[in-house]
């Protein structure tokens, strides 16, 4: 299935990414190109197969809750782009 | 007297342990071909004042008749792998100079059994490429040249730094991963060794996320043994990943040089292509013939879901990758673009800071997973990845190990391939399956192409049976005698 230009400004958008108008065109190309290929799975049987979500069949395991980790604020905001007074500095949400 | 940069892995940890030279010395040595070797791009940060004060430290251990197995053993780490205090980019813009507080479970277990770290290695953007072109540091140069000619090839990705390093002899060995083939098609490209084990074999702990159900770490390394030296000091229970498996693991080197007599391996049909040159070909018809002299049994197998593999990959490592991807959001770590609003951040950070491959993967991420699509592609594929894993199931059932070409041609230049995405996918023909079945495999040079480029040939093992695969390789390794190493031009 071909995607158009505005398919991709709606999945751009979904996915925060900023893509310039004079983009679009190209990567509807190129998205078009990857999904037309990746048409061919139609081919193959899979009615009554369940979907494989995990490589090795074992279930999750669980462990105790409790905290194994934390009190680190000053490691995790070693690396935050600005941050004041043990916080990490972001646009202001809400007006 | 051969140069200490020639040694192989095991041979260092015999002369290190018998004090024949110390860590120091050794890794002075890789240092002066690392800074010799600066046109291959290979490394993306050098941490030589770290690699020696670790080098000093294993000498004292070694003095004391102490340490581990890999004690004073200069190494690369691949990019993607975080290091604690060492900048880890995972060869994108959007982590900036992000400096990790912790290390990773994979790197950790390499410094606790003595390993001494050398630096950072190239990689393409997010491992997302075959050929290390999508990398924000530039692409890395094979050190393998067509036979007289100066044409600059890739290295293949995603562990293009990896591979070329091991290649170039400028680390005695180094860690990579493997999502789709990122350790097994640059190592055929190379003339290295590459092994991806089995799916939760190493920890994924503390490795920057591509797609989570398909990642997988490993090494690279000039010979059988030396990836067998490597794999047992990366593998192990980490709770700290919930898909770590929580099995023995054993000493892997045992299993190099054990006879593979009567064993049964598999020649999937479907593995030749069209358009598949005729030297990979041969190249396939002579492992078959090694491994017959050496007492194996061949039996032609069929996986008939093979040519879905590659698509349904593009899928699924997309929309996971869409997914692990959306934590680049400019707040936490990494670059940030400033704008009037938290929209406008997110969205002008990530186009910023991503590349156009990464980009292209997010989209068709978001895209197969959106309202309306998620049935038709991403669940599709997800039926498609079963059937795959039960052809291998099958095939196990009468074989022990399966044997095919790693890559469909030798190293290709640096452009040829980055006009199409699709062309690009295909590199990877061979080697997606198994990271969709979360089975082992591993890459060994078998020799060189009529433009003296080498080529690898692939074994592929059962769930948790990298010993044979590693029995197997070493015994291809004994037949091709591959020898060659890159005529130095750097």
């Amino acid at each position: 299935m071909a995607i158009d230009v505005d398919t991709v400004r709606k999945v751009a958008k979904l996915a925060h990414i900023r893509e310039r108008e004079d983009r679009l065109a190209p990567l509807a190309r190129e998205l078009s190109g990857i999904l037309g290929w990746i048409e061919q799975l139609r081919e193959v049987d899979t009615e009554g197969v369940e979907p494989m979500t995990s490589a090795v069949a074992t279930a999750l395991p669980m462990r105790d809750d409790v905290v194994t980790q934390g009190g680190d604020a000053a490691g995790i905001l070693a690396n935050a782009p600005r941050k004041v007074g043990g916080f990490f500095v972001v646009p202001k949400v809400v007006e | 007297m051969t140069s200490l940069t020639d040694l192989t892995l095991k041979d260092a940890i015999t002369g290190l342990r018998g004090r024949a030279f110390s860590s120091e010395e050794i890794t002075r040595a890789h240092l002066e071909a690392i800074e010799n070797a600066r046109m291959l791009n290979a490394f993306v940060l050098e941490t030589p004042e770290r690699a020696l004060e670790m080098a000093r430290s294993s000498d004292k251990r070694l003095a004391d008749g102490d340490g581990g197995p890999l004690e004073g053993a200069p190494l690369g780490v691949k990019d993607l792998f975080c290091t604690k205090g060492v900048r880890s980019t995972a060869g994108s813009r959007i982590l900036g100079d992000f400096i990790p507080t912790y290390e990773s479970t994979v790197t950790s277990q390499l410094w606790r059994d003595g390993a001494v770290m050398l630096g950072k290695l190239n990689m393409d953007e997010f491992a997302m490429g075959s050929s290390n072109e999508t990398s924000a540091f530039g692409p890395v140069v094979n050190p393998w040249r067509s036979r007289g000619t100066n044409r600059a090839l890739s290295p293949g990705g995603s562990s293009g730094g990896s591979a070329a390093a091991v290649a170039a002899s400028l680390v005695l060995g180094a860690t990579a991963t493997d999502t789709g083939g990122s350790i097994r098609q640059p190592a055929s490209l190379t003339g290295t060794v590459g092994m991806k084990p089995t799916y939760g074999r190493c920890s994924r702990w503390g490795v920057v996320a591509f797609a989570s159900s398909l990642d997988q770490a490993g090494p690279l390394a000039k010979t059988v043994a030396d990836a067998a030296i490597l794999l047992t000091s990366m593998s192990g229970h980490d709770s700290k990943d919930s898909t770590s498996l929580a099995v023995d693991v054993p000493d892997f080197a045992d299993f190099v040089g054990r006879s593979v007599k009567g064993l049964r391996i598999g020649v999937p049909k479907e593995y030749r292509v069209d358009g598949m040159p005729p030297e990979i070909d041969a190249l396939w018809s002579k492992g078959v013939a090694w491994l017959e002299d050496a007492g194996c049994e061949i039996v032609e197998v069929s996986l008939p879901h093979t040519r879905y593999a590659l698509p349904a990959y593009y899928i699924i490592a997309p929309a996971e990758a869409s997914s692990n991807l959306a934590r680049y959001d400019g707040m936490r770590y990494g670059l940030r673009v400033e704008g009037a609003t938290l929209n406008e951040v997110y969205e002008a950070t990530r186009a910023e800071g991503f590349g156009e491959e990464v980009k292209r993967r997010i989209l068709i991420g978001a895209y197969v997973l959106s309202a309306g699509y998620f049935d038709a592609y991403y669940l599709k594929a997800l039926k498609v990845r079963r059937r795959i894993a039960d052809d291998f199931t099958a095939a196990f059932e009468r074989v022990d190990a399966l044997l095919t070409p790693t890559a469909p041609s030798a190293a290709f230049g640096l452009g040829d391939n980055s006009a199409d995405p699709v062309a690009m996918y295909l590199n990877d023909i061979f080697t997606v399956t198994v990271n969709l079945a979360g089975l082992p495999a591993i890459s060994v040079p078998g020799g060189l192409d009529d433009q003296g480029l080498p080529l690898g040939l692939q074994l592929i093992g059962r769930a948790l049976d990298e010993g044979t695969l590693l029995s197997l390789a070493a015994a291809l390794e004994e037949a091709a005698a591959f020898g060659e190493k890159p005529k130095r031009w750097w």
